[in-house]
């Protein structure tokens, strides 16, 4: 064997070229390990769109990494625990009272901890701005249809970070063991049991026993910081992977197509504007909790079951939800010996349903348009008038529910009468969201027809002129070719047809009912009250050749 | 279902042969005209300005990081209990004020110097970069499908039954030991959740109500007419010293004791049954709302009614507690109550129904 001779040959020379310094030097060596040349070749110079609507999902981001940041430094001094302590620190007017160790702890990151009540009151505001950002995030891409193929498992991804962060949010403001609190978990509790067959059970496992116990804050606190948190950070990685994978959506506009992505590019500009933002995003919510208080927990003392103050709320996320509980009728089923809490286990399983129902749209709406192509141009709302109209219906009902939530303080506030706020309420869960899905169509079918106006018969110049006969006219000017091409760059579907009754053999043909659905609701879509149809190059051919206005 | 629905209504692709009818591509008012040609901004043409904007940038970084010493600053000289009068927020935490304030400032600073510089200095020439089909072609297809066979096939998953059949089933009954160690997060439910602590109480052992506020028991005058007291059980034979706070299970107890005790004058009481579970007046009623939970403390003593102030529940305590508004489903429970020779309110048994919210198994 000739490796005894060969072992002595000095390494082959790389063929990589030199590194011209130190920085190159260290890129090469982890290059030869990760990778990274591989990695940094698409995305380093990756385009990113610009509109002021792609701020939103980065709100969520950042708040998200603002509530990771102030709320592992609230677990240095945080106590999850139930056991009892008697009250003797900086805040005099609790002083010698009985309560457990988490509130005890809270008010001393409260009063004691320097700066603690600041990060305290970041991490609360952080959470309350996250989950709104989530929830307009999730708006933007709804109205512009960007759930549309290849996104409809981003989409999914998305509506998960929201429900967890809704759960999460309770869980966290559930912890200090205030009155407010526990007066929430009692609600919880109550719920629970209003879950047929299984509801005591669970409520007995979830305490440790009997309400309250001592067993739920330590347990929740391993929800809040650790499960929850964990699942979300893996959901949002992957979100982040399949925004980079599939690139940013972009609205219609000249040079824009769906085989490309405009604007400019990560390397500087976004790593700037992007990074730039996220201090942004922390700075005003520092400034935030410097003057506004949030979740003063020291003034509702420690939580006793006997006890509540008046005007309890939740956090706003959680108000529809609220809305549900308050609103519904107070059915029950009792026979056979068992008792069906249907006033209470309604709104329960409504919570989650009216979320979902936003949630399993995008496929609803691929299976009405059979649409199987990749979709990266933005539609207008306008131009989706089903859509938008049933987005629209959706945040109304969201909406009355949750002033179905606050209607005690809309009744002290505005001195209303609270049963009659909870009658309206009642009656308006169902009307309400109709009437805006009608005002909101109609809405967006006039956008159109001005839309088609501007086009074929150009934008109003303001320019009055006087016609020999005497006639009033408004001197109209075309609009420049790119606009032109904006304001007819959608595309509009076609309502789908019902086969003919009978095949080419003259053999009558079975059409079963979801094509018989299918069918109608693509005629709801794309049919004639659905949408006004896009003005052709003809059209404009024909009004601006030459036979002047009309 | 779709198979016989024409897929020819779909409309053509975007950027793929603009569809615009007869119009030749050439006059089509409406084709795309392309990039529009890149404006310079005044920082690109204007080295003065370019510079104007440097400084600009610099100097929201310098600002930031004086607000940063600014919150080292504070932290160290300000007293966490002081407090300021500052306009137009009031009387505030000093500290907090300044802390927040500073760390603001020293963030907001280093994002809006950033902003502003890509914004001013950074190309603004936009770029447009080629997609991609998210979905393989046909022929990485096909070979990922033949892989995938050749895998399958040669793990003899499909063909060796046996194997599989075992699998799954020792794949379904592995999780079940994580199941089975749930089982000692708590206890049964049982007979837990029809009882509270007034059970101690019997006609030879009663249990006085004890006044929650001064931890004394009561005699039926001691009630005004018109008010709403809150009650707790005093000694028994399981609690000598009666429930108090110190005790180790006083949230637990509290949570299903609590009473609330309203007088009205016997003419007033609509309900003959609940009348006489009361004395001279007084009706002891379950301070725990059957709603979900939270304790009824609002009473309109005019109407007898009580509200809980969680989801506005109202009960007409002249009524048996009667649910005339909200979203409860059932009364209040009351508790029979009577005096003893000294004249002192005592109950000598439990509820006849659950406190609290209603559950699966509640028998009413």
């Amino acid at each position: 064997m000739s490796s005894s001779a060969s072992a002595k040959t000095a390494a082959p020379a790389s063929t990589r070229a030199k590194p011209a310094n130190k920085a190159e030097a260290a890129a090469d060596y982890l290059d030869g390990r990760l990778g990274i040349y591989s990695l940094a070749k698409s995305n380093l110079r990756k385009i990113f769109p610009d509109h002021w609507s792609f701020m939103l999902g980065e709100i969520c981001l950042y708040t998200f990494i603002i509530i990771i940041l102030t709320g592992v430094y609230l677990t240095l001094f945080f106590k999850p625990s139930m056991g009892e302590v008697v009250y003797n620190g900086s805040y005099a007017p609790l002083n010698g009272i009985r309560m457990s160790e988490a509130y005890a702890s809270t008010l001393n990151i409260s009063f004691e901890v320097r700066g603690g009540l600041l990060i305290r009151q970041i991490h609360h505001w952080a959470a309350i701005v996250f989950v709104a950002a989530m929830f307009v995030h999730m708006m933007r891409v709804f109205f512009t249809g960007a759930f549309r193929k290849p996104r409809e498992i981003n989409w999914i991804f998305g509506f998960l970070l929201l429900f967890l962060g809704f759960f999460d949010g309770f869980l966290g403001y559930s912890l200090p063991d205030d009155l407010l609190s526990g007066t929430g978990i009692r609600f919880m509790e109550g719920a629970i049991l209003a879950v047929p067959l299984v509801g005591t059970y669970i409520a007995m496992f979830l305490f440790g026993g009997q309400f309250p116990g001592t067993d739920i804050v330590p347990r929740f606190f391993t929800i809040h910081v650790l499960l929850i948190p964990g699942v979300m950070l893996g959901l949002l990685v992957a979100h982040l992977i399949l925004v980079f994978y599939h690139k940013h959506t972009q609205w219609a506009g000249p040079g824009r197509t769906e085989k490309n992505v405009v604007g400019m590019p990560l390397m500087p500009v976004y790593m700037a504007k992007a990074g730039g933002f996220f201090f942004l995003v922390f700075g005003i919510i520092a400034a935030m909790s410097a003057i506004a208080s949030v979740n003063p927990v020291w003034a509702y003392g420690p939580y006793r079951p006997d006890q509540v103050s008046t005007d309890a709320q939740p956090d706003w996320y959680m108000g529809f939800a609220e809305g549900l509980i308050r609103v519904m009728p107070g059915w029950e089923i009792r026979a056979w010996g068992h008792t069906l809490n249907l006033g209470v286990f309604i709104p329960l399983m409504l919570f989650p349903l009216v979320l979902l129902m936003i949630a399993v749209y995008p496929f609803i709406e691929a299976w009405i348009t059979g649409d199987k192509r990749e979709h990266h141009i933005l539609d207008r709302p306008r131009n989706a008038p089903v859509r938008t109209a049933l987005g629209a219906a959706w945040i109304s009902l969201y909406l009355v529910l949750l002033s179905g939530g606050g209607n005690d303080l809309i009744a002290t506030h505005f001195h209303l009468s609270l049963n009659d706020i909870t009658y309206f309420v009642r009656v308006g869960s169902f009307v309400v969201p109709v009437i805006v899905y009608f005002v909101t169509k109609r809405w967006c079918l006039g956008l159109q027809r001005r839309d088609k106006d501007k086009v074929l018969h150009g934008r109003e110049t303001g320019v009055i002129k006087r016609l020999p006969h005497g006639e009033f006219i408004e001197v109209h000017a075309q609009l420049p070719q790119d606009k032109l091409h904006t304001l007819t760059a959608h595309e509009q579907y076609e309502p789908v047809e019902l086969p003919a009754e009978v095949d080419e053999n003259g053999v009558a043909r079975k059409v079963g009912l979801m094509t018989k659905t299918r069918a109608k609701l693509s005629e709801g879509y794309f049919g004639e009250h659905g949408q006004i149809p896009k003005p052709t190059a003809e059209e404009h051919q024909e009004i601006t050749s030459g036979h002047g206005h009309h | 279902m779709s198979q016989d629905m024409s897929d020819d209504k779909l409309p053509q692709a975007h950027g793929a042969g603009e569809g615009h009818g007869d119009v030749a591509a050439a006059d089509n008012p409406f084709a795309d005209p392309g990039l529009p040609p890149h404006e310079p901004r005044r920082t690109d043409i204007d080295e003065r300005a370019a510079k104007r904007a440097e400084r600009q940038v610099s100097l929201l970084f310098i600002v930031s990081m004086l607000a940063t010493v600014g919150f080292i600053a504070s932290y160290v000289a300000i007293d966490p209990s002081k407090i300021v009068y500052v306009f137009p927020l009031g009387h505030i935490n000093a500290l907090n004020f300044a802390l927040g304030m500073t760390l603001g400032v020293a963030l907001f600073c280093i994002g809006a110097g950033a902003v502003h510089w890509a914004r001013t200095l950074m190309s603004d020439v936009e770029i447009a970069d080629d997609r991609h089909a998210i979905e393989a072609d046909d022929d990485v297809r096909a070979d990922v499908i033949q892989k995938f066979k050749t895998g399958a096939a040669e793990s003899g998953f499909g063909r060796r039954k046996m194997i599989r059949n075992t699998l799954i089933g020792s794949m379904a009954l592995v999780p079940l030991s994580g199941v089975v160690l749930l089982r000692d997060l708590g206890p049964l439910p049982e007979e837990k959740l029809d009882v509270t602590g007034w059970k101690e109480a019997t006609p030879t052992n009663p249990i006085r109500l004890i006044n929650m506020n001064t931890n004394l028991p009561m005699k039926a005058e001691d009630i005004g007419v018109g008010s709403l007291t809150f009650a707790k059980p005093g000694p028994s034979a399981l609690r000598p010293g009666g429930l108090q706070e110190s005790d180790e299970d006083f949230q637990e107890a509290i949570a299903t004791d609590a009473l609330m005790l309203v007088r009205l004058q016997p003419t007033d009481i609509k309900d003959p049954q609940s009348a006489a579970l009361g004395f001279e007046g007084v009706l002891a009623y379950s301070k725990i709302c059957t709603h979900v939970g939270c304790p009824i403390s609002l009473y309109e003593q005019q109407t007898h009614h009580a509200l809980c102030p969680c989801h506005q529940s109202t009960f007409d305590l002249s009524d048996g507690a009667r649910v005339i508004f909200g979203p409860a489903g059932h009364p209040l429970p009351q508790l029979k109550i009577t005096t003893d020779a000294s004249g002192y309110l005592i109950a000598t048994q439990d509820f006849t129904l659950p406190v609290g919210p209603s559950f699966w198994e509640r028998n009413a």
